[in-house]
């Protein structure tokens, strides 16, 4: 088994690609290797401008708990999401995108970032990374 | 051979263990890298890594709220 960590990121919600994005980096950061495989509405961050955008996944009260949360996170000086993702690039992290959700949802590649995004593939992709990987999550 | 100096004062979870990744990366063969920082359980957690990699951990110290790690690459 490899040392490696895939994880589908599958909800869009802030605190969840935090997690995501923490657990990717620290993973890296201790030698191995890790791939998200992001759908769903995971897939929706990765659009032009819209990482920083997801509602909290509870008590995000229209808006008024993410705005309460990210003050607080900012007090606490947690680095912001932009900033995760740059470094989950720069380290050697595989950003893949689910195809099926594109069709779906009616994504073009265009409106994704496409600079971060190393591959664009389906489930077979991903088990060919999961199979591989010590760890594999689905946040 | 060099020295490479990380300052994450006041940085948290998970920059540290991010940036002083970042700094061995770039680091060559013989380099030492000096993290500098204030976080505490990256006090434990960046030994756990320089382990992990298989890096010389040269040492641990503290002042006060800070703490430097020294790593040889």
């Amino acid at each position: 088994m490899a040392d490696k960590i895939t994880i589908i990121v599958h909800s869009g919600d802030m605190d969840k690609i935090y997690s995501a994005l923490i657990v990717a980096n620290g993973a890296l950061a201790m030698g191995m290797e890790a791939s998200l495989f992001f759908t769903f509405w995971g897939l929706q961050r990765l659009k032009k401008g819209a990482l920083e955008r997801g509602p909290l996944s509870k008590m995000n009260l229209l808006g008024l708990g993410r705005w309460m949360v990210k003050r607080r996170m900012k007090k606490a000086k947690v680095a912001s999401l932009e900033k995760l993702l740059k470094d989950f690039k720069e380290l050697g992290g595989k950003v893949m995108a689910c195809d099926m959700t594109m069709e779906i949802m009616g994504i073009k590649p265009e409106d994704l970032r496409q600079d971060l995004i190393d591959e664009y593939c389906a489930v077979g992709a991903y088990m060919q990374e999961a199979r591989e990987s010590a760890v594999t999550l689905f946040i | 051979m060099e020295t490479i100096k990380v300052d994450v004062r006041y940085e948290a979870c998970p920059v540290p263990l991010i940036e002083t990744r970042k700094a061995l990366r770039k680091a060559s063969p013989g380099d030492v890298v000096e993290v500098i920082g204030t976080h505490p359980a990256s006090k434990k957690e960046i030994p756990m890594a320089v382990e992990a990699l298989k890096l010389e951990l040269l040492g641990v110290e503290d002042e006060g709220p800070v703490w430097k790690i020294t790593i040889r690459r």
